[in-house]
């Protein structure tokens, strides 16, 4: 695209001295209009979930949550659990947090299923590692995003990211989508590219909060972390959260509350 | 020169016909996976490389052992090593070749690999692979064509390519420094996380080429009129014995501090791979194998009298190549993968397609190897195999 902007250039140049009215079509190219974002787009410095999974009151609740993701982001249903596409999925606490492991441990969490998705790592190595700067991390609001055209899926962002939040197409995803339930409003992948949660950057751009927030209940709030004031920090400075595998240095943007529910004491 | 590889027997081409045939069912099986995905293979999720990616970081340490002849000769005048010095490099530039047609199709988007060149990313470790490894193709396309031809004229190569010679030979450990900080930089991958990774690689690098170029040597002699003489042999043989003992060393040190110090995930992989998970441990009985393959070969190669045994030599040899092969070639990548990051067990294993198209571009490598090889004892069997430098 690059190059043929460049070689319009070079001829609305050349036209300009041979005075064919090339004056006029730069001053033109000068004028197109930049991208102006929508005024209504939320702004934060470092976006982030907070997770608190005694909210979800009952399995269908945490089920509607990835339905809902999966189907707004055209996330293939594929049968095959090794070639799944998942961008937000539940494991066992003890799986989500394996160091946390312990035969003691209250029944409450141990066998609980935690929500888990891309963390949106602050030192995310699936970008430190990605050979072609395909998966990034945006500078203005700290997701990490996916070129899913310019991947080559060369899956070393799947070999370094310590989450398992990544999937790559092993076959074309497109017939394992419900033809009445395709979003249009999103694009469908190709096989052979990565693929993982990009935290509804579409949303957040036209002021709306990430899918899986919007459809818990309360139970996922989403708020800038940078922010004081923002209601993530307010959760953060409330109640006691942990993150996955924090030691690795990744700083991950996703907070689980544990002990939250107020009398998860007298319940458990 | 190259028309020298025309001129061959009933067996040459019998070799070729067999080599060309191994390559084309690799291809077909190639043109299912780019129609149908990387589905076609045994890889998941779980394990996202496979034995396609454990190939190319064994024979990156093919590639990289070319230095074990090439030093003792250009730096040390070690002339015995004067008649195998091709022989050397000419293993070097399939090996690579090999590495890179691996990766090529190891991608899920093969035809989106110039990405890699149009968006260099210097925070990536496959930026430098990808300048390492072809610019160690480079220098030994250089240095070895150079250096034949003179020896086809009779004459001493050209000053020009000495220096060359030297960036090859420290360029050689790069390549496989450079592979081994693909896994050892890795957060959350205990099994490749480790300081020692790079100089096990270099090890088991400098015991399997120099095994492969011995077996080598031995085929060459036995087919041809060029003896690369019994003396570069031993010396072969040596280093094979001393680099394998390291490697075993180094071996030992990781699972020291996997189990001295009982931190479970540097403990998972190395018991998923030797005892199974679970019940899962559908790669127990290769890694035993490997484990038992070295066990031996080092039992023989340490006794000079059984080196001194060509026949026994050989053997010892294939032992440490094939010992290798299963242990980087395989268990290193996918033990990385095993558990997962939700300490779950899913196992990998190839699938028929998927080792097809490996053994495709194994006979592409030997095709190339078959044809450098071929000329290059041609030259030497008129020569008298002496290389001048």
């Amino acid at each position: 695209m690059k190059i043929e902007r460049r070689e319009f250039l070079k001829l609305a140049g050349l036209s300009a001295i041979f005075g064919l009215g090339g004056t006029a079509i730069a001053a033109s190219v000068q004028q197109t209009p930049s991208y102006i974002p929508d005024p209504k787009e939320l702004t934060g410095k470092r976006w982030a979930l907070v997770i608190n999974m005694d909210k979800f009151k009952t399995d269908a609740d945490v089920k509607r949550v990835i339905e809902v993701c999966h189907t707004k982001h055209n996330v293939p249903n594929i049968p095959n659990p090794k070639q799944e596409v998942k961008w937000i999925f539940t494991e066992m606490m003890e799986n989500v947090f394996p160091e946390q492991q312990d035969k003691y441990l209250t029944e409450h969490y141990k066998h609980m299923p935690f929500l888990t998705l891309c963390n949106h790592c602050a030192n995310p190595p699936c970008v430190r590692v990605c050979p072609t700067q395909a998966t990034f991390k945006r500078k203005s609001d700290g997701i990490v995003m996916m070129d899913m055209h310019r991947c080559i899926g060369c899956r070393f962002c799947m070999a370094g990211c310590p989450y398992g939040a990544r999937s790559l197409n092993w076959i074309d995803p497109r017939p394992y989508l419900d033809p009445k339930k395709i979003n249009p409003e999103f694009p469908t992948r190709m096989k052979g590219v990565v693929e993982k949660c990009t935290l509804c950057y579409e949303l957040i751009a036209v002021g709306k909060i990430p899918a899986c927030a919007e459809a818990s209940n309360g139970a996922i709030v989403f708020g800038d972390l940078e922010d004081p004031k923002s209601e993530v920090r307010k959760v953060l400075a409330e109640t006691y959260t942990i993150r996955r595998k924090p030691e690795l240095g990744t700083r991950p943007s996703v907070y689980y509350v544990i002990g939250g529910m107020k009398d998860a004491g007298k319940g458990a | 020169m190259l028309e020298r590889a025309l001129n061959g027997g009933k067996l040459y081409w019998t070799w070729i016909g067999f080599l060309l045939a191994v390559f084309g069912v690799g291809f077909l099986f190639y043109l299912q996976q780019w129609n149908v995905g990387l589905g076609i293979t045994g890889m998941s999720r779980d394990v996202s490389w496979g034995f396609y990616i454990s190939q190319f970081t064994f024979l990156v340490g093919i590639a990289a052992s070319g230095v074990m002849v090439v030093l003792p000769f250009y730096l040390h005048d070690y002339k015995a090593f004067g008649r195998i010095t091709i022989l050397g490099e000419f293993l070097a530039i399939p090996a690579v070749i090999m590495c890179v047609t691996f990766i090529v199709v190891d991608l899920g988007q093969p035809y989106r690999a110039m990405n890699v060149i149009f968006h260099p990313s210097p925070s990536s470790i496959l930026f430098y692979d990808t300048i390492v490894l072809n610019g160690y193709l480079l220098l030994n396309l250089l240095v070895g064509w150079t250096c034949l031809h003179a020896e086809k004229k009779s004459i001493a190569p050209p000053k020009w390519v000495k220096p060359f010679i030297i960036l090859s030979i420290i360029w050689a450990p790069s390549i496989h420094t450079v592979t081994a900080f693909i896994y050892a930089g890795i957060p959350g991958k205990h099994f490749w996380l480790t300081a020692v990774m790079a100089a096990r690689f270099l090890a088991s690098a400098f015991a399997s080429g120099p095994a492969l170029l011995l077996i080598l040597a031995l085929i060459v002699r036995k087919f041809s009129k060029f003896d690369p003489g019994s003396e570069a042999i031993q010396t072969l043989g040596k280093i094979v014995t001393y680099c394998m003992i390291l490697n075993v060393f180094l071996l030992g040190l990781e699972l020291f501090t996997a189990f001295y110090s009982g931190i479970p995930g540097h403990m998972h992989a190395w018991e998923y791979l030797y005892a199974g998970i679970d019940g899962k441990g559908v790669l127990v009985p290769l890694m035993w194998l490997s484990a038992i393959l070295a066990a031996v070969s080092i039992s023989m190669l340490v006794f000079p009298q059984v080196r001194k045994n060509e026949t026994l030599l050989a053997i010892a040899c294939v032992c440490v190549f094939f010992s290798l092969w299963i242990d980087k070639g395989f268990g290193l990548v996918v033990g990385g993968f095993v558990p997962n990051s939700f300490e779950q067990v899913t196992e990998y294993w190839p699938t028929l397609a998927e080792f097809s198209i490996a053994m495709g571009v194994w006979a592409l490598g030997f095709l190339i190897l078959t044809v450098l090889y071929k000329v290059a004892v041609s030259i030497k069997e008129e020569s008298g195999g002496e290389a001048i430098h």
